[in-house]
């Protein structure tokens, strides 16, 4: 089987949030609520338990400022003047899980309701779920989250039960203007890169891709995007590590303590002995 | 257009992938303009003066096409020496009648020209009657004859000079002080829409109902008609005015109306006064001898009525016209309301509409149902307007009593689009057809059941009358094939109805042109006609784009004829031959003595293109090889419109009848010929000349968020969009927030002479300033989804607006107006109206207070 993904163009997202609909519709999401978040049109506000596709909106002025913390920390706007507002960008992010090439909520999983699929994506189980919650630190972007009123993790499938079937998944299947592309990974990656490219000669030189380079901390991500700022002005984190990574090292070193611990209370036992 | 038309918009991003230049003009900057190549920020209600700017740099640049413009529209035609105009008068055109504000439209007809519009010169009726409408398919009558021209284009009266006069003065700076729109930003749009038009390129424009729902609306559509006509850019490829609809078959719901003043295909219904007889209300359509293919009226109308009456329509009784029922005034939306108000009209039917929330003046359109005996709402949800009698607002201040309300309120649940067959027709005037795809739910029932089962059963109980004025009712042909457990009318042979038949055989029409006007065929909307040829449902076809031409006349069914680009004969020159290759469409086959190309052609296939009418021809023989606008009387575009509209052969700008400042170009203020309805219940926000406009010193703009539908009846109570846009909120720049102490997240509430209505804040830099005659100019914007039904709740943004009307098509003017904006909640209950009171007290408005509608001397002349 050829590993399947998405590749998520922000340049050309409207931000209609079909993606967020169609999604909750097929998967029978329940509602996130009803909360006015004053992030400018995000009302959604995270990859949450009932939120596995989240679009991101991000008002800013032109040239990119400073960077001064996530999107929304601050109402947007407080900081301008009518002069040069024309400059002014909206950018528009549809996330998503990013089905990791080394998954640290797999690696974590005591049950193994989490898996990973014959489309090398990553899937919870919800009838093997028994909600002990060690997948959700593990998440290097925070995606996999507990539901509160079932205890159990939940997130995208990358529809699962569609693609299985030959289907598209449901958020690329309503996205009106393709900026949401499902396909085999290594085909996706060949776009963004064209795409990147186009972008780059047609004068966008903040074009950039996120997640696709499998040397990174997290052997490349199954959905990756391509972003128009650093991928911190969309909340996603620079430099993404799986978190399972250390743990190797830090078991040897645990062992090492340990040995050391147990040398020491035989030596404790044996300076007693003779006394 | 990404904000409500996002799958519509994948094709701008299409074009945009292929090197399209997109520009996004809007008082506020949207999800279109965030994926625009350039956003123009413009005061709301100002587009005429930055569109007359526009023309005006075309002229004065001559970088029109000058081929296109010669041989395709009427610039070069002779005006009435007696025409005035609104340069000359302040803002007023000649034939200005003060006392009733409307005009006599003798002066400007073409030279010689008779008037000929339904109801004559005085514009009076058809203002009434929204007159204009008619000319959706095609344009008013001309009297037989030639038009002088000058085709240098140099007589001081030829309509390309008067064009020259008259936007003269819209010049860059003008635009800056009129619109809020930079020098800089105004010159680019001029030159990225000149350089993209011509032989090798052109352009499209896009406008929705920010557009048209305006005082002036239809001027506004008229003025972007200029500029694409000068342009050359109508008939061809990659061209046109697309105007993008409010709803999924708004196109289809004029086609074959649900409108008060026409009768399917733009028949006008008859009016009393003006239509006594049969031939008189043909002979309004068309004039006798009149050249183009609207001379066949009578065939078109015969035929209708034949659909109606079948055998009992017959040539003895005038095809049973008499039995239609006739017009005595404006029966529209807005005087309907008020009469429900004023006792007169006493029953109400609301299908898929929700006014309470969805119209203009909504206090106004709850006062109105609330005075009905009685009220029938089919719905997919308990919408406001059938519930305004128990919680709606006025039950709260105390102005409707629930235990003394007489309405007797009907609910009937409806059938969504995917529980009933039909088609939707769109903007591309493009019929597709829908499957059911499910059964409705228990009671639910699509809108043919419900009228095809009403007029049985009424007919029913009419059975045996012997009063003359149930025929009408018995006569009908009313025999739909049914099916299904609950006896469902076929829509398909509501289709082949539509399409028309011979009435001996039944065997379904293929074009308009087999139509009689002999009562020997039968035609529902004989701009359908070809939808059903050859007793083929040629709407519900779906060939995909791939196995066809690029122009795909295999997917669904356009009217007329099939044809996907309106005027195609203009996209090749007058000799026949594609403008450029680039743009080649349409083009004149020499060795098969025909027009071919991917569309089917607009023009008669086998006319020449040196084709000359003889002396004295009438109707299709009566154009030109090269007269390529076919439903216009005279074959021409019309960048002058001698008659036809009710405001003005030409486009000029007007104030929106509410607005903080004073009209830069002219001493007329607002449009004078606008339908004004004034009534201390309707009373309109003071605006320059008039005092205390500073009491309302805000733009006020209100619009459509992609997550909501309309009034909301079909978003705020489905979780997973309600989710998305969960409150009513107020956009407001950080600039105004600072001055009225508004916090991001915070309550505010905004007023006008209505109503106040509370909102949360969201600050935010999408909202500009802008700089306007000198001062700096705030503009509000607020979405109109909420009402108090659903899932999310909220104050209507349209019980903030009074009601004004376009004279020409009676559209209301609520996407722009002024109000104030405070922090903090509104008051509730009675003391809501007391509030009120006070900015009426403020603004110096009393209940006998009539708003000034001239306000300039139209006796001056300058």
């Amino acid at each position: 089987m050829d590993r399947m993904g998405f590749f998520t163009d922000t340049s050309v997202c409207i931000g209609c949030k079909a993606c967020e609909v169609a999604c909750k519709e097929w998967n029978e999401v329940p509602s996130h609520g009803l909360n006015l978040l004053g992030m400018s049109f995000d009302n959604t506000g995270a990859l949450t338990a009932n939120s596995w596709r989240h679009v991101a909106f991000v008002e800013q002025p032109r040239p990119a400022p400073d960077f001064l913390g996530m999107p929304g920390s601050h109402p947007p706007g407080q900081n301008g003047s009518a002069d040069g507002r024309s400059d002014f960008r909206w950018l528009m992010m549809s996330d998503v899980c990013k089905h990791c090439t080394h998954a640290a909520c797999l690696d974590v999983c005591p049950t193994g309701a989490l898996f990973r699929t014959e489309f090398e994506t990553v899937v919870v189980q919800e009838d093997i779920c028994n909600g002990c919650g060690n997948c959700i630190p593990a998440c290097p972007y925070g995606v996999i989250d507990k539901r509160e009123n079932d205890g159990r993790a939940w997130k995208c499938t990358l529809c699962y039960d569609r693609i299985g079937a030959g289907m598209t998944p449901a958020c690329a299947q309503a996205c009106p203007t393709e900026s949401i592309q499902y396909g085999r990974l290594d085909e996706l990656r060949e776009r963004a890169e064209r795409r990147v490219e186009r972008l780059h000669a047609d004068g966008v030189p903040e074009a950039r891709l996120y997640g696709h380079d499998p040397g990174d901390g997290v052997g490349g991500d199954g959905a990756f995007f391509l972003l128009l700022d650093e991928p911190e002005v969309y909340g996603l984190p620079p430099d993404p590590v799986v978190t399972t990574r250390d743990l190797p090292r830090m078991w040897r070193q645990a062992g090492l303590a340990a040995l050391t611990m147990a040398a020491a209370v035989a030596a404790a036992f044996i300076w007693r002995s003779p006394s | 257009m990404a904000e409500c038309h996002p799958v519509g918009f994948q094709w701008v991003m299409e074009a945009k992938d292929r090197g399209a230049t997109v520009i996004h003009v809007d008082p506020r900057f949207t999800r279109t303009s965030a994926l625009a190549d350039r956003y123009v920020p413009i005061r709301a209600g100002t587009d005429i003066a930055f569109l007359g700017g526009i023309v005006n740099y075309i002229l004065a640049n001559e970088l029109d096409f000058r081929e296109y413009v010669l041989a395709y529209t009427n610039a070069a035609t002779i005006i009435s020496e007696d025409f005035r105009d609104a340069e000359d008068i302040d803002g007023l055109f000649s034939g200005f009648k003060p006392d009733r504000h409307a005009y006599d439209s003798t002066t400007w007809q073409y030279e010689g020209q008779p008037t000929l519009t339904a109801g004559g010169a005085d514009t009076n009726n058809q203002r009434a009657t929204a007159g204009p409408l008619l000319h959706e398919s095609h344009g008013p009558p001309l009297a037989a004859g030639d038009h002088r021209r000058d085709e240098t284009l140099r007589d001081p009266r030829c309509v390309y000079q008067i064009l020259k006069r008259h936007f003269a003065r819209y010049t860059p700076e003008v635009v800056e002080a009129t619109c809020g729109v930079s020098r800089e930003a105004f010159q680019a749009v001029c030159e990225a829409w000149t350089r993209n038009s011509g032989r090798e390129r052109t352009t499209a424009l896009v406008y929705s109902v920010g557009w048209t729902q305006h005082s002036v609306g239809v001027q506004y559509i008229r003025t972007g008609a200029i500029i694409q006509a000068l342009l050359g850019n109508m008939g061809r490829p990659g061209g046109g005015i697309l105007a993008l609809r409010g709803h999924a078959s708004i196109q289809g719901s004029t086609d074959v109306p649900t409108l008060f003043n026409l009768l399917p295909g733009y028949l006008p219904m008859p009016h009393h006064a003006l239509h006594p007889t049969f031939d008189a209300w043909v002979g309004s359509m068309s004039a006798p001898d009149q050249k183009g293919f609207w001379a066949s009226a009578r065939a078109y109308a015969t035929s209708l009525l034949k659909a109606y009456w079948g055998d009992a329509a017959t040539a003895d009784n005038d095809y049973c016209y008499d039995y239609l029922p006739r017009m005595t005034g404006d029966h529209g939306t807005y005087e309907t309301a008020l009469s429900m108000i004023d006792g007169t009209v006493k029953g109400y039917f609301l299908l898929g509409q929700n006014p309470a929330v969805g119209s203009a003046h909504g206090r106004a359109q709850r006062l109105g149902m609330a005075n009905l005996d009685w009220l029938v709402v089919r719905d997919l949800f308990m919408i406001e307007s059938a519930t305004f009698w128990k919680d709606g607002p006025e039950v709260a201040t105390g102005e409707v009593v629930p235990e003394r309300c007489a309405t007797e309120v009907f609910f009937l649940p409806a059938a969504s689009h995917v529980e009933k067959e039909g088609t939707f027709t769109q903007t591309q005037r493009l019929l597709q057809w829908r499957e059911k795809a499910v059964e409705p739910p228990g009671d639910a029932r699509s809108e043919l059941w419900f009228f095809y089962h009403l007029g049985r059963i009424i007919r029913r109980k009419l059975a045996g009358s012997t009063q003359a004025r149930d025929r009408a009712i018995l006569d009908l042909t009313w025999d739909y094939p049914e099916s299904g457990a609950e006896s469902d009318p076929s829509a398909e042979a509501v289709l082949k109805e539509l399409n028309g038949y011979e009435v001996a055989t039944g065997k379904p029409l293929s074009t308009y042109v087999q139509a009689r006007d002999d009562g020997s065929t039968a035609v529902g909307c004989w701009i359908y006609t070809g939808v059903y040829a050859d007793g083929v449902n040629q709407a519900a076809r779906r060939k995909p784009g791939s196995e066809q031409s690029w122009v795909a006349l295999e997917w669904g069914w356009s009217w007329p004829l099939n044809r996907r680009i309106l005027y195609n004969r203009a996209s090749a020159d007058p000799q026949g031959r594609p403008w450029s290759e680039r743009k080649a469409y349409i083009r004149w086959d020499d060795k098969q003595g025909k027009w071919i190309g991917p569309d089917v052609p607009d023009f008669e296939p086998t006319k020449h293109p040196e084709y000359r009418p003889p002396e004295g021809a009438t109707g299709p023989a009566g154009l030109a090889g090269d007269d390529a606008f076919i439903m216009q009387a005279d074959g021409k575009a019309w960048l002058y419109v001698p008659s036809g509209l009710i405001d003005g052969p030409l486009p000029t700008h007007y104030e929106p009848v509410e607005s903080p400042i004073r009209n830069p170009l002219y001493g007329q203020q607002a449009n004078p010929a606008r339908r004004a309805y004034q009534r201390p219940d309707n009373q309109l926000n003071p605006s320059p000349p008039e005092a205390h406009s500073d009491v309302f010193p805000y733009v006020l703009a209100v619009g459509r968020l992609t997550e909501h539908h309309t009034a909301g009846g079909m978003s705020r109570n489905l979780r997973y969009l309600a989710e998305l846009q969960p409150a009513m909120f107020v956009e407001v720049s950080p600039e105004l927030a600072a001055e009225r102490g508004l916090e991001h997240l915070g309550w505010a509430h905004l007023v006008t002479l209505r109503s106040a209505i509370e909102a949360r804040v969201v600050v935010t830099e999408r909202i500009t300033p802008l700089r306007v005659g000198g001062r700096v100019l705030h503009q509000i914007w607020v979405p109109y989804h909420w009402g108090g039904q659903g899932l999310t709740r909220g104050d209507s943004a349209n019980d903030l607006f009074g009601i004004v009307l376009d004279p020409n098509v009676l559209i209301q003017e609520n996407k722009v107006g002024t109000c104030d904006i405070r922090p903090g909640r509104r008051p509730t209950g009675p003391a809501l109206r007391d509030y009120i009171a006070e900015y009426h007290r403020r603004a110096g408005v009393t209940p006998e207070r009539r708003s000034p509608i001239v306000t300039t001397d139209p006796h001056r002349e300058d």
